[in-house]
């Protein structure tokens, strides 16, 4: 594992704008929740609450022709690689506007004009295809990364390890984004990992590995960036480790039983990643709420957008089985 | 070897789908090929045989032994332009890439709400006739043909695996391709220009009046022969190749029943739950009235792939079966 050396620190206006798309996050999620609870959006919803660094500071590094692949808790992923909140929501809300017409829903979000090539809720399951789009990449001669995100919970599976594998063996340009967030459903990291280093996983491949506090955002920017400009340079792919925590249930509506109370309540507490770089950043009170204020002011546009937006034809139903 | 007399060549079926591999690659920088084995090796089957000398490591990427991300990076590649084939060695291995066939490759395009297109084509081969076993010879393409956007071919002779192959390739959507092991040394005349065969069109094999034998991949000659021998019964079979069970082509199998008034389904897969039950269904549903006997159906028995030569020959359908069920069909038997 390589120790990462901060050499540059960003400016606090970017930090702030790093707050503000966070803000947006945690405001939007919190929505997610309410509007769930109340009946409006079927199906079933995992947060990112507590993870909001990794996803900004992480898609704040990409260059414009990077993707990146997420997973079933994807909302977070969507919104920092630049989706419109309301497309988000509306897809949510299994709706026509949403952004693949109200066909996929909360775990299969897609933005592919953006670089978000979707989320699969199968845990590993884009590892694979992210590998393919810097296979793509490298036989097409071009400078860009795929940087999947995927859980703790993922490194136990079948294609985590061959995928790391191939990667390695091609040299393709990936970073793979492991969010550690102690968390595999209700399976505590010690009883899915044997190794308490998730970047030991990349010895076997020889693959380059880094691991950074996913709860700041600064060092988040600069780990990806570093791993960015490895794998860019046809070096191969790195592993990238984000320590990270759920400050959420797996999904609304998990009693979380299988989680010390005690615990939780001392995360929620003490590894806020937006309470952190409010400190650091030392906004006055008032900048703070001015920016809760635009956050809750996207997300109520965004709710409201959704609400309004046609149900899907179901003469539609079979359009898209086939290209 | 090319005829430049009448612009043909006699090509194996082998020979076919590495011509229309190698053809979409000369023509095509976006077309490539992985899997296992497939470089200096040639493949197991050694349809690739020659094409790495041709296109490079780069075009023909020998992969490690990982049928799940070999898979997933077709799709990811797909997804960015590229039209990959991804070659899985035995069909028995396509488990292994199951889930990323079954949820993201059929899927990738409906879940995106029509953004994405997953231009892939799987090959895989394997069958029955050489002792190959229960892991190394099972017929799976029925499984396949039961997952909404996912599209399975299955060629019976060199000159609808070419130009079948080719329109897989050049399909937006990700297609499995069925090669049966017994068929490769098949040889036929071919044009040496390749004709394209288009996805969802079956082939009257034989024209015939009295039963209508709807067979694939290597039952299609199984089918021919049993016809031979009804003939000389005076029995007139029609025999129709579906070529592609996803799209099928509906309409040629229902005017040839219609007219017939009988049918017999015939696969070299499992007989129960096998794809020869979508046609007896799709038949009973569509031409019933037309109907003078039930559909017969043939295919392996409900058991694994035996080792043994004599076990094999009794568990999988050859043109005995297949003659059985036609006189069954029209009642002599």
């Amino acid at each position: 594992m390589t120790e990462l050396e901060l050499k540059t620190f960003l400016q606090s206006e970017e930090l702030e704008r790093f707050l503000a798309r966070m803000l947006v996050i945690r405001h939007f999620e919190q929505a997610v929740e309410e509007r769930y609870r109340d009946g409006e959006i079927p199906g079933f919803v995992h947060l990112a609450i507590g993870q909001e660094a990794v996803a900004v500071g992480a898609c704040s590094a990409l260059s414009p022709g990077d993707v990146i692949t997420s997973t079933h808790r994807s909302h977070a992923h969507a919104l920092a690689k630049g989706m419109p909140p309301r497309v988000v929501m509306a897809e949510l809300y299994g709706k026509v506007d949403g952004c693949s017409s109200g066909r996929g829903g909360s775990m299969h979000l897609y933005d592919v004009e953006r670089g978000y090539l979707g989320s699969s809720a199968v845990v590993g399951g884009a590892l694979g295809i992210a590998t393919g789009a810097a296979l793509a990449f490298k036989m097409h001669g071009e400078e860009r990364v795929a940087v999947p995100f995927f859980g703790d919970g993922a490194t136990s599976s079948g294609l985590f390890h061959e995928a790391m594998n191939l990667a390695a063996l091609w040299k393709l340009p990936v970073v793979f984004l492991c969010e550690n967030n102690c968390w595999a459903e209700s399976t505590p990291f010690a009883q899915h990992s044997p190794v308490a280093d998730l970047t030991e996983r990349a010895l076997a491949y020889g693959m380059t590995a880094l691991r950074v506090d996913g709860q700041d955002v600064e060092a988040v920017f600069h780990a990806t960036a570093e791993a960015l400009a490895h794998a860019r340079s046809g070096e191969g792919p790195v592993f990238l480790v984000a320590e990270t925590y759920r400050l959420a249930a797996h999904n609304v509506g998990d009693p979380q039983e299988y989680r010390d109370r005690a615990e939780f309540e001392q995360s929620r507490a003490t590894q806020d990643p937006i309470v952190k770089l409010r400190g650091r950043l030392a906004l006055s009170d008032e900048r703070f709420a001015e920016l809760e204020r635009e956050a809750e002011a996207i997300t109520a546009d965004a709710v409201e957008f959704a609400r309004h937006s046609p149900d899907p034809d179901p003469g539609d139903l079979l359009e898209d089985v086939y290209a | 070897m090319p005829d430049p007399q009448n612009g043909t060549r006699r090509l194996s079926f082998r020979e076919a789908v590495r011509d229309a591999m190698s053809e979409a690659m000369r023509r095509d920088p976006e077309v490539f090929i992985m899997g296992q084995d497939i470089a200096e090796h040639g493949g197991s089957q050694k349809v690739t045989l020659g094409m790495l000398d041709e296109f490079g490591p780069e075009r023909v990427r020998n992969a490690p032994i990982s049928e799940m991300a070999l898979t997933g990076a077709g799709i990811g590649a797909a997804m960015m332009g590229m039209r990959p084939i991804v070659e899985i060695m035995y069909q028995d291995f396509l488990t292994l890439a199951m889930e990323q066939l079954v949820n993201h490759a059929a899927k990738e395009r409906y879940m995106s709400g029509g953004q994405l297109k997953v231009p892939l084509t799987v090959r895989t081969q394997g069958g029955a006739g050489w002792s190959s076993a229960a892991q190394h010879g099972q017929q799976v393409e029925g499984w396949f043909a039961g997952i909404p956007g996912l599209k399975v071919v299955y060629p019976s002779t060199p000159r609808d695996a070419r130009g079948l192959l080719w329109s897989s390739i050049y399909d937006d959507n990700c297609v499995l391709f069925f090669e049966h092991v017994q068929l490769y040394n098949l040889r036929e005349e071919l044009p040496e220009e390749l004709e394209p065969v288009p996805l969802g069109k079956a082939r009257i094999m034989r024209a015939g009046e009295d039963v209508t034998v709807v067979a694939l991949g290597p039952l299609v000659h199984e089918a021919l022969a049993a016809a031979e021998r009804a003939e000389a019964e005076g029995v007139s079979v029609e025999v129709v190749d579906p070529r592609t069970l996803q799209p099928l082509d509906e309409e040629t199998i229902l005017v040839s029943v219609r007219k017939t008034s009988r049918c017999v389904v015939a696969h070299e897969a499992v007989r129960r739950m096998g794809f020869g039950a979508e046609l007896a269904a799709l038949i009973q549903e569509k031409a019933f009235d037309w109907l003078d006997a039930p559909v017969e159906r043939v295919g392996a028995c409900f058991s694994p792939l035996p080792f043994s030569p004599v076990l094999e020959k009794e568990c999988v359908p050859r043109r005995d079966k297949v003659y059985d069920a036609i006189m069954r069909s029209v009642g002599r038997k």
